[in-house]
């Protein structure tokens, strides 16, 4: 392509203290393609579009435009520049109609009437246009996930964008919801736009792009033709080395470990559950897929301990489940890996051996006279756990803020799977790390199916629970459907579950599985 | 100018926070002296004389101290846990009633027994005049700061009623004041010259159990939980509300001793002037110790040589008092702002 690329990055450099986030990156964007930008988490993805946005400033190198300089620092003059960015997480007003919100913001300070006639013919056109289809005058509380995304692209082309940046864009969707949003993207670089597409699954990347920009620590490290691409290369090249996420073995399940009826939580909300039956077995994974915010969440604050506002029954090992007492359910033989490692998992200015004593403080291991910590002890059994779980630190007494995110997730393996628990609930466990804490995570959990640990596994990621799970059920709107060996439903079916299209039969669904 | 995160912070870094601050208050003040049209090298050395420079300046800046230990092991103890206490002032009144419904002729006991026993509940009313507020946060998440912060005029108000009343102690010739402590309850003085009493050896003995409890007990390393991060604190099995509670009970019985030591041991009896906002000086106390029980007590007694030496100095050079209010405030600004720093860097941009 001869033509002035419609987007260029020459050697943008960002460095954050010693860390350099962005190291010498050169890139162009043409009109009409979808360049997909691949990457770990962590590889520099984000703040590469936050320069570009000017929310940070490049310390080297520069952002062309058609060619034209593009002033860094400043937000406004990328939008004038007909860049628009759709956001993983909305950024829409919930209490007012699509319209409202598509034209937020772009009347004039001083017109006292906003001009809603011509902002809806505007938008009628771009609707159908595109293929974007969304009622303007629909309440975006009402909206389901796939509509709200659609709304925020509208958002984006309603600013004349010319340049459309979507980052992990098909996080929250079901994989219907994705292939919808594919032909979109297709319909709008046919109209001329170009498309910057971040995401770090491969078989999005190589289904959605024209080109492939791999990014790793900070770096490009390839520009590939996606035709030409394999996905084992894309793998190789995004993490460095060759990539074998573990798999399942076949083992028997053994005895009954976990019994959960008719487990329903009061009020009407997606996140309230609805009477929901589960078992786990020994030697047993089984997964939960569904769309974040579908009552997981609720179910696995139950199972840790968090609440105990329920009806139903929750059964370990035979024994009730002491509901609403954490401390009382890991001593009675249950590891919990939380969501969100930073907000739950560990108290960062603590140090890594007072992280690691926090669900049995007052156990005899730790505790003297029932409220003295015994340091010496605890600092040992610390030791022994950071050299087991492979904790990258300094040692017990460092500072847990300094972990990174993979070794942070490692020191909550140790403190959950320590005491070799019969049941493990592990809600997104890899969520955020880098591939090679995603192995080693997965192996942990393998580790423990092998010695007879039952295993909840709870995840967004569908590739990962079909790799990683025996039986695999879906949640959506607080109802679980039943949990079937995995392989007997296809992702298509499973996404139209996800959708809340219910526990249905396998031959009426006329969607095949999307090439996985 | 961008602002970043350092990397590490080293701790001599973080140890060394207080001291520029403190330097930098004093050059604050410093112009504000020579404003006022005073040598600024005299006016400092008179200031350390009047605080250090004899025996009795020694005597009254420690004395002075006694209150602020308590007050700031209040306020770090409430601080650590992110539970807000603003009213020391209130719960340090609270002691002193306590103290002065006690200790005034109603109970007797032998001295080893009384002064004891004037120290528990005065320790308890300061405890009690918390429950309301930490109720009010853990059940309704009603804000702390504003509740603790008003309770100090309701009870500073029933101070006011009660020694203009009931409790008017007859032989004070019409001065609004409650009847004195009985000898068995005050607390002794620890040399033969000068104010300073037994306090002294309570507020240091305070400041190293509630160092000891921070530091290697359960029920510490639960008030640091929850204060740095409740969420995790809660999901590891810790009851943050039951935690919260217990706190402000450690927080307001520390403060209401204060009452007691000032009322017992100073005063002798109650009035409305027994503190002079001890605890809202506490605040700043606890925050020039960074939260450091053992550090409570040396920014206790600097706090307390800069009023002291400020009283001094004010009279020998005719500048207002309230140098020392000035000194005292810039050098918690100054706190803050060099503790941002040992953590944030700024760079300047070219």
């Amino acid at each position: 392509m001869s033509k002035t690329p419609v987007l260029e990055f020459r050697g943008v450099t960002k460095r954050f203290g010693t860390l350099t986030a962005n190291d010498n990156v050169s890139l162009t964007l043409h009109q009409g393609e979808v360049l997909a930008l691949l990457g770990e988490n962590g590889a520099g993805k984000t703040t590469l579009m936050n320069i570009l946005f000017g929310h940070y400033q490049a310390d080297e190198g520069e952002i062309l435009v058609d060619g034209e300089t593009l002033p860094p620092g400043s937000t406004q003059s990328a939008i004038n520049a007909g860049i628009g960015m759709v956001h993983q997480h909305f950024t829409l007003a919930d209490n007012l109609s699509v319209l409202e919100n598509i034209t937020l913001g772009t009347e004039s300070l001083w017109s006292l009437r906003q001009d809603q006639a011509k902002a809806r013919e505007k938008l009628a056109a771009m609707i159908s246009d595109y293929g974007l289809v969304v009622d303007p005058d629909a309440q975006v509380s009402e909206l389901s996930v796939g509509e709200r995304q659609r709304v925020e692209i509208l958002k984006a082309l309603y600013r004349d964008a010319r340049i459309l940046i979507l980052d992990e864009p098909t996080a929250v969707l079901t994989p219907q919801e994705a292939e919808r949003l594919f032909a979109t993207l297709k319909s709008i670089t046919e109209k001329g736009l170009a498309i910057i597409f971040i995401s770090h699954k491969l078989h999005e990347i190589l289904a959605v792009s024209n080109r492939i920009a791999v990014l790793r620590r900070g770096a490009i490290v390839g520009t590939l033709e996606t035709a030409v691409s394999k996905r084992e290369q894309l793998a190789e090249l995004m993490v460095g080395r060759m990539v074998t996420r573990p798999r399942l073995s076949a083992i028997e399940p053994g005895e009954l470990v976990l019994e959960v009826r008719d487990l329903s939580t009061s009020g009407t909300g997606a996140t309230e559950l609805k009477q929901v039956d589960l078992t786990l077995h020994q030697h047993e994974i089984v997964g939960i897929a569904g769309v974040a915010g579908n009552g997981q969440g609720t179910l696995a604050d139950i199972l840790s301990g968090l609440r105990k506002d329920f009806s139903g029954t929750v059964q370990l090992n035979g024994q009730m489940l002491k509901a609403g007492n954490p401390r009382a359910i890991v001593a009675s033989g249950v590891g919990r890996i939380p969501e969100d490692r930073h907000a739950r998992g560990v108290v960062a200015d603590m140090d890594i051996w007072e992280n690691l004593i926090s669900e049995d403080i007052r156990s005899d291991e730790v505790c003297r006279a029932g409220f003295i910590i015994d340091g010496t002890s605890a600092r040992a059994r610390a030791e022994k756990q950071i050299e087991k779980f492979d904790v990258r630190c300094k040692g017990p007494d460092a500072e847990t803020k300094l972990l990174s995110g993979g070794n942070m997730q490692k020191l909550i393996l140790a403190r959950a799977l320590s005491n070799t628990p019969s049941f493990i609930l592990a809600n997104q466990p890899v969520r955020g790390l880098d591939e090679g804490a995603i192995a080693y995570v997965q192996e942990q959990l393998l580790e423990a199916r092998k010695r007879g640990a039952a295993i909840l596994l709870v995840s967004e990621d569908l590739d990962e629970l079909m790799a990683l799970t025996d039986r695999m059920a879906v949640m959506s709107h607080g109802t679980l459907s039943s949990a079937l060996p995995t392989g007997d439903r296809t992702i298509a079916e499973i996404g139209l579950m996800m959708a809340g299209h219910g526990d249905q039969g396998q031959s009426n669904m006329g969607i095949s599985a999307n090439g996985h | 100018m961008v602002i970043e995160p350092r990397e590490t912070v080293s701790v001599w870094r973080a140890g060394l926070a207080p001291v520029w601050a403190i330097l930098a208050s004093l050059v604050v003040c410093a112009m504000l002296i020579s404003w006022a049209g005073a040598s600024i090298p005299n006016a400092y050395y008179l200031l350390f004389k009047g605080a250090f420079g004899s025996a009795f300046a020694l005597n009254e800046t420690l004395t002075r101290s006694i209150p602020l230990i308590f007050t700031g092991l209040a306020v770090s103890v409430a601080f650590r846990a992110k539970f807000y206490n603003i009213g020391a002032e209130g719960q340090l009144y609270a002691g002193a009633l306590a103290a002065t419904f006690f200790g005034t002729g109603l109970i007797t006991l032998p001295p080893a027994l009384m002064v004891p026993f004037l120290v528990l509940t005065g320790a308890l009313a300061g405890g009690a005049l918390l429950i309301i507020p930490v109720l009010l946060k853990t059940h309704l998440k009603v804000d702390e700061v504003v509740t603790t912060l008003l309770l100090n005029f309701v009870v500073l108000l029933v101070v006011s009623y009660l020694i203009e009343g009931p409790w008017k102690d007859p032989a004070s010739l019409g001065w609004p004041q409650a009847a004195s402590i009985i000898d068995e309850g005050v607390l002794p003085t620890l040399l033969a010259k000068g104010r300073l009493h037994f306090g002294l050896i309570i507020a240091l003995f305070m400041a190293v159990i509630i160092w000891l409890m921070m530091r290697f007990t359960v029920q510490g390393y639960e008030i640091r939980a929850v204060g740095h991060n409740a969420k995790a604190a809660e999901f590891s099995g810790i009851n943050v509300n039951r935690t919260v509670i217990m706190t402000a009970m450690i927080s307001g019985g520390l403060a209401g001793i204060a009452g007691v030591s000032e009322t017992a041991g100073l005063k002798g009896y109650l009035t409305l002037d027994l503190s002079p906002g001890f605890g809202y000086t506490g605040i700043a106390v606890a925050m020039l110790a960074q939260l450091n029980p053992l550090a409570v007590v040396p920014a206790a007694i600097f706090l307390s040589a800069v009023y002291v030496g400020a009283d001094a100095m004010s009279r020998a050079v005719n500048i207002p008092t309230y140098i020392a209010d000035v000194l005292v405030g810039v050098s918690i600004l100054a706190v803050l702002c060099s503790v941002m720093l040992s953590q944030y860097r700024i760079r300047w941009r070219t």
